[in-house]
């Protein structure tokens, strides 16, 4: 159950993942929510926005930053890490396995930020994965090109069809058991310096 | 046996790069995977879900886990040292100005260094400017408190008269170049890259302040020991014998290019291998000069996990009023720092392992620490 008069802050340098989630908080009708990109001004920022929950990416080095704020600085209410009762450390292991950090200010019970967190976690996840498929399709257009490359050389040198020159690419990749961009690439590389 | 350790880029990591680039963790049926991370608090994090069998943690990170103070209380333990001293304190080329004509030089000692800074402080208060800003690595780190007493022993109060705010070591130079902080506290290579960069000037050694000061642990989950307690041992032996390795002058070239590497520290390798024989420049424009005992890897039991250090720990934190003090507490203390799982595994290596748990510890204004009479402070 969502409850609306929560505010959350998300302190992440990646900007499309802090869409992602704030978008995903906003849907589940949370409306309260602040993003910090800019880690100039940390403190300032989480005082003018007093979270009752804020999250910080895994990757950002500035989470020691908020750790000491939340412990020295007298003008933020005091947060701790979500879920301090050690029978949760099931739910300390999804977020750092999704990759982020959550805290939660002192008092807060724990039913009232269980499914923000779930959100996050999930969120975090779904931004790992597009990550993944976006380095896969950036991959596998640039294995694209290179073949189509190495393709016009063997074509032009050895006088073959198009679907020859690949048939031999897939061949030598396959003996030396090898990728065929991998081969193409050595067609590219050899053609280059035999010029 | 894999055993999945996290690090932090410092050259105080030497050991456990050591032990899985050389050969010792092989020795012990070891396999070591070594996880680099970003922050402190990923790295206590990961421990306590148990991502990572143990890591080289900030010895006061294990107090602070097993009180629970700002987090999960989970037991962690320390059942062996990563070496002693390595930190410094570096301050920026202004103020390092205003304290030279305060009476400090590069030969002083920490208390004039101190007494040269409070002139600094007191006159920037009579002028009304802003106090000045000291960064450090984590509120729960040597680094904090190695700061607090120098600052505190020169009559400065580190929570009125100066600021001290958290900055990760890969952007302190950038900080202090930005006259973002006036000074900072923290391990190698990042004071030496300062003072190469040509933005600070070393004041002082932390050893300088707290001799044979300690540092990094091995720090592991108390439960984990308890499961793993023969792959606990065989890691302390391969770690025992790694530090053996990197204290050895003639494989300072060696661990200096072996640290330097991106993946493990990725800093020059020259810069390293000054903090490992103990040569830092103090400013740009003078020589090396030789820091007796700065950063030490094994000799002087280095990688004994004294118990005195834990309360040491414990008492700063009581003194800086990060906690309240309590009977329970101090109990749990004594019980984070393990020497006794540390003569287990290393009797046979070591001949030379104290008898005692806890020593005296002293300080450079004639102060000393006894452990015993810690209960009395609350």
């Amino acid at each position: 159950m969502s409850d609306p008069a929560l505010r959350i802050l998300l302190v992440d340098q990646n900007v499309t993942r802090a869409s992602i989630l704030e978008e995903g908080l906003r849907e589940a009708g949370y409306t309260n929510v602040a993003v910090v990109r800019d880690m100039q001004n940390l403190l300032r920022r989480i005082v003018d926005a007093d979270p009752d929950v804020i999250f910080i990416d895994l990757e950002n080095p500035n989470r020691d930053v908020l750790e000491q704020m939340f412990q020295v600085s007298r003008c933020v209410r005091r947060p701790i890490a979500m879920f301090v009762d050690h029978s949760d450390t099931d739910m300390i292991r999804a977020a750092v396995e999704s990759g982020v950090g959550a805290y939660v200010v002192d008092g807060l019970r724990k039913e009232r930020v269980k499914s923000i967190l779930d959100m996050a976690v999930s969120r975090f996840n779904a931004f790992s994965q597009l990550r993944d498929e976006l380095d896969r399709a950036k991959q596998e257009l640039e294995d694209r090109k290179i073949i189509e490359r190495a393709k016009g050389i063997l074509m032009k040198e050895r006088g073959l069809s198009e679907d020859a020159a690949y048939g031999l690419l897939r061949k030598a990749a396959m003996n030396d058991n090898r990728r065929v961009a991998e081969v193409a690439q050595s067609v590219v590389t050899a053609a280059r310096l035999l010029k | 046996m894999k055993l999945i350790l996290g690090f932090i880029p410092l050259l105080d990591c030497a050991s456990l790069v050591v032990a899985a680039e050389r050969g010792f963790a092989a020795e012990e049926d070891l396999e070591l995977a070594l996880v680099r991370e970003t922050s402190w608090a990923n790295i206590r994090d990961r421990v306590v879900v148990g991502h990572f069998d143990a890591a080289h943690m900030l010895g006061p990170m294990t107090v602070a886990s097993t009180l629970g103070i700002g987090h999960v209380k989970v037991p962690v333990i320390a059942p062996f040292a990563l070496g002693l001293g390595g930190n410094a304190i570096t301050v920026s080329l202004r103020l390092w100005e205003q304290m030279t004509s305060e009476g400090a030089s590069v030969e002083s000692d920490p208390g004039t260094h101190a007494a040269a800074l409070k002139g600094v402080v007191v006159s920037r208060e009579k002028a009304r400017r802003e106090p000045l800003t000291f960064a450090m690595v984590y509120p729960f780190s040597c680094h904090n408190y190695e700061l607090r007493y120098w600052l505190a022993a020169g009559g400065i109060d580190p929570d009125r008269e100066v600021r001290l705010i958290v900055i990760p070591p890969p952007f302190l130079v950038d900080a202090l170049r930005a006259g973002q902080i006036d000074g900072f506290c923290v391990g190698e290579p990042w004071n030496s890259v300062a003072v190469h960069a040509g933005v600070g000037a070393i004041v002082t050694a932390t050893t300088a302040i707290w001799p044979f000061s300690p540092e990094k642990v091995l720090g592991c989950r108390l439960e984990w020991a308890q499961r793993h307690p023969k792959q606990l041992a065989s890691l302390q032996r391969a770690l025992y014998r790694a530090s053996q390795w990197c204290e050895r002058p003639r494989n300072r070239a060696e661990l200096a290019t072996l640290l330097s590497q991106p993946r493990y520290v990725g800093a020059p390798a020259e810069l390293l291998r000054q903090a490992l024989e103990g040569q830092l420049a103090q400013t740009t424009h003078s020589k090396p000069s030789h820091l007796e005992n700065f950063y030490i890897p094994a000799q002087h039991n280095a990688t004994f996990p004294w118990v005195s250090h834990a309360l040491w720990f414990y008492a700063q934190m009581l003194r800086w009023k990060q906690v309240e003090f309590s009977a329970d507490h101090l109990a749990a203390v004594r019980a984070t720092y393990r020497p006794d799982l540390y003569r287990a595994a290393l009797a046979s290596l070591n001949p030379a392992i104290p008898v005692e748990d806890s020593k005296i510890e002293r300080f450079f204004d004639g102060q000393t620490f006894d452990p015993a009479q810690l209960p009395s402070m609350g």
